[in-house]
């Protein structure tokens, strides 16, 4: 079933040091905001492998804010085309080093690595589409979802990524309206349907979840793909300081597991030693301030609540930890 | 020497195709260029080709993909027709803007709505300003022979653009014509092996494409990019007399039927213009001083060379198998007039709209038109120069 198998041995990650070694592939000097998740998430995942890496990336913050002309924040071939297409890019550039490799053009020990990355906008919404004919059709690329949940970069609207009650400039709260109404699209579990070889979710604060779970996605062939729990300090109302901080919460709350799907088996790689309640991680976030307020807020929060503890239960299941 | 066979159009490109035998081809299938597509599959998977096929999932990701592909460092070619190029809409700038020589033959067809099928020239109008070069086809034979001089143009160091090879849907792709099929180390020879620029698997030396691009520089960008279609022009007429001289059938910016003593002419672009080279005939046969210019390069628009070409006409009619919603006139007809103007000819202009959603046309139909400028001939420019032909009320 598997045609495409993660390489055996990976299982340890990097230690600090090499950690520290690895080659600085997103610079400093770029132009996201203080406190943003994204350029944590991309160095996280690059450090993921010392073999060379050519990027495709979708429209968005990250694209906007490290390549602006004549200036770039990039060490590696690094491809811009339009924002929902960042998977077929990436398609397109490992297509071609394909077929080089096999007409002999690139060395045949070359061991090149594709990653996509796109925000949520691009990945759940306009780029889902490119995402799922791209891992249908077995390229060998990481995807990585920089996942700040609503379109940060034209500020700060909905996207199916934005969870349930959040408060965006196009699911605002009101006086009639206590944020999102919908519950947020599980895209991972979207993506486990496609029977890809890797899958996984994680946050930039556990780096060693991270850059160990991007080892994993970089040594398998065929297609992986990572969510990663971005925060955005200035869609989610916070202070830019306490960013890692809430992504912990988010893991902490169960809100966002962090776990991986190999090859079909589910793994829960981080359980929290006490389950806290989801309001420690939505009372710090502006995104959130409504729901502290009045009856229907609080009767929003205990949904929030009672979804995340649901499905949490089914992951437990899928992990064998039931 | 080549084979000559009876091939359809779409056969005839992938032929083309087979033997130029690109490095990638990321394609989705869409009526009527679908048998290009599908042909080149089962070249591929009869090992035929070194290409690394790439069945994507829709146009946009095809016309993504080969962007990427081609910025990778590789030939790509690609077929589409009508939707298809509409969905690719938004990546053709881009792949322009990013001066990647890709090859993409449009087997033309209407437009939706309402969705029909068959034939006009409502896709690669509406894809005129998109930085393409547009090289015309009449028959299956300009197909094959268009195809190859494509990537030879749009790989040349001087150009660097990427190239719609351009036939008429039904009409020549799926028409049975003989077609002189030359060989294949011939054509692989002709055209060249690949010479990448800045190819962004050359690890060694990373760069960024396609970065955010304000005021400050978007302007020059663009600047640099009108400026390189003039040597685009220049390299087509050199491709095609050295295509003449490899094969024997040499080609330009257009083709010129007994225009030079012509007082009525007509201008048309595709398939017609084979339709239109027998009514001239007839009706050189019967003296009428008629003529035809038939434009092959749409894009860049040869304004001065149309301009000369009709300089001596005392009435043209300009066919468009295009509409332009809310223009004064075809899209073709504006462009022709309006060179005629720069260079100070007043040549009294009609335009005929004609054959939108595959309708067909006749020779007495043409043969009309012929008659009508008479008329015009002594009469002067038309205040309303629009007319359909072939369409009921």
């Amino acid at each position: 079933m598997w045609a495409f198998a993660v390489k055996e041995g990976i299982t340890v990650p990097k230690n600090l040091k090499q950690l520290v070694d690895s080659p600085v592939r997103l610079t400093a000097g770029h132009r996201l905001c203080p406190g943003c998740g994204e350029p944590i998430t991309v160095r996280q995942v690059l450090m993921g492998t010392d073999d060379p890496v050519i990027v495709a990336n979708a429209t968005g913050c990250l694209e906007v804010s490290t390549t602006i002309f004549p200036y770039t924040a990039w060490n590696v071939p690094w491809m811009h085309i339009a924002f929902e297409n960042a998977a077929a890019a990436a398609s397109g550039l490992e297509a071609m080093y394909e077929s080089l490799k096999a007409q002999g053009k690139i060395d045949a020990d070359a061991n090149y690595k594709f990653v996509a990355f796109a925000g949520d906008g691009g990945t759940y919404d306009i780029g889902f589409q490119a995402l799922s004919g791209a891992v249908e059709r077995r390229h060998s690329f990481l995807y990585v979802c920089l996942n700040n949940q609503a379109y940060m970069n034209t500020g700060v609207q909905r996207s199916s990524a934005s969870p349930l009650g959040a408060h965006t400039t196009t699911s605002p709260s009101g006086r009639t309206s206590v944020g999102k109404q919908m519950v947020q699209k599980d895209l991972t579990e979207c993506m486990v349907a496609h029977e890809m070889p890797y899958v996984a979710q994680s946050i930039p604060g556990r780096w060693r979840d991270l850059v160990g779970k991007a080892e994993k996605a970089f040594a398998t062939e065929g297609p992986s793909f990572i969510n990663v729990l971005a925060p955005c300090p200035l869609g989610w109302i916070c202070d830019p300081a306490d960013t890692v901080d809430i992504a912990m919460l988010a893991a902490d709350t169960c809100i966002w597991p962090l776990y991986e799907v190999v090859e079909g088996e589910y793994k829960l790689t981080y359980k929290p030693k006490e389950k806290k309640p989801v309001d420690e991680y939505l009372q710090p976030q502006g995104r959130f301030k409504h729901l502290f307020k009045g009856d229907e807020g609080a009767q929003m929060r205990q949904r929030i609540q009672e979804n995340t503890d649901r499905k949490w239960e089914q992951l437990l299941k899928k992990c064998g930890e039931a | 020497m080549g084979k000559v066979m009876p091939l359809e159009g779409n056969h005839a490109v992938a032929e083309a195709m087979r033997q130029i035998n690109p490095d990638v081809v990321a394609a989705y299938p869409i009526t009527p260029s679908t048998e290009i597509v599908q042909t080149f599959a089962k070249f591929h998977a009869d090992g035929k080709v070194k290409t690394n096929f790439v069945a994507v999932e829709s146009e946009h990701s095809a016309m993504s993909a080969c962007t990427a592909a081609a910025a990778a460092g590789g030939r790509v070619m690609n077929a589409t027709s009508a939707n298809g190029l509409a969905l690719m809409w938004e990546i053709l700038y881009i792949t322009s803007s990013l001066r990647q020589p890709v090859v993409l033959t449009v087997v033309n067809r209407a437009l939706s709505g309402n969705i029909n099928i068959h034939c006009d020239h409502s896709d690669a109008m509406g894809a005129r300003d998109a930085g393409w070069l547009q090289i015309y086809g009449e028959n299956a034979q300009e197909a094959y022979d268009n195809c190859i001089q494509a990537v030879a143009i749009a790989e040349r160091l001087d150009v660097r653009l990427p190239v719609m090879n351009c036939l008429d849907g039904f009409l020549v792709s799926h028409a049975y014509e003989m077609v002189e099929v030359e060989e294949d180390q011939a054509v692989a020879d002709w055209v060249g092996p690949y010479k990448p620029v800045m190819p962004l698997l050359d690890i060694q030396s990373p760069y960024t494409v396609g970065p955010l691009d304000l005021w400050d520089y978007y302007f020059e960008h663009k600047r640099s990019q009108i400026e390189a279609y003039g040597p685009a022009k220049a390299a087509i007429i050199e491709e095609g007399k050295r295509f003449g001289e490899a094969f024997g059938r040499e080609y330009g910016l257009m083709e010129c039927v007994d225009l030079d003593d012509a007082e009525v002419a007509v201008v048309a672009l595709g398939s017609t213009a084979g339709m239109c080279k027998d009514v001239v005939a007839d009706l050189r046969d019967k003296g009428v001083k008629a003529g035809l210019l038939k434009l092959r390069v749409y894009r860049p628009f040869p304004a001065e060379e149309i301009a000369a070409a009709l300089k001596n006409c005392k009435a043209v009619a300009v066919f468009d198998r295009a509409a332009s919603y809310g223009a004064a006139c075809g899209p073709l007809y504006a462009e022709i007039t309006s060179a005629l103007y720069t260079s100070g000819l007043s040549v009294p202009c009609t335009n005929v709209i004609y054959g939108l959603g595959g309708r067909e046309i006749r020779p007495e139909q043409i043969a009309d038109v012929f008659d009508s400028l008479n008329d015009v001939k002594s009469s002067g420019q038309p205040a309303q120069p629009v007319s359909y032909v072939g369409v009921r009320g």
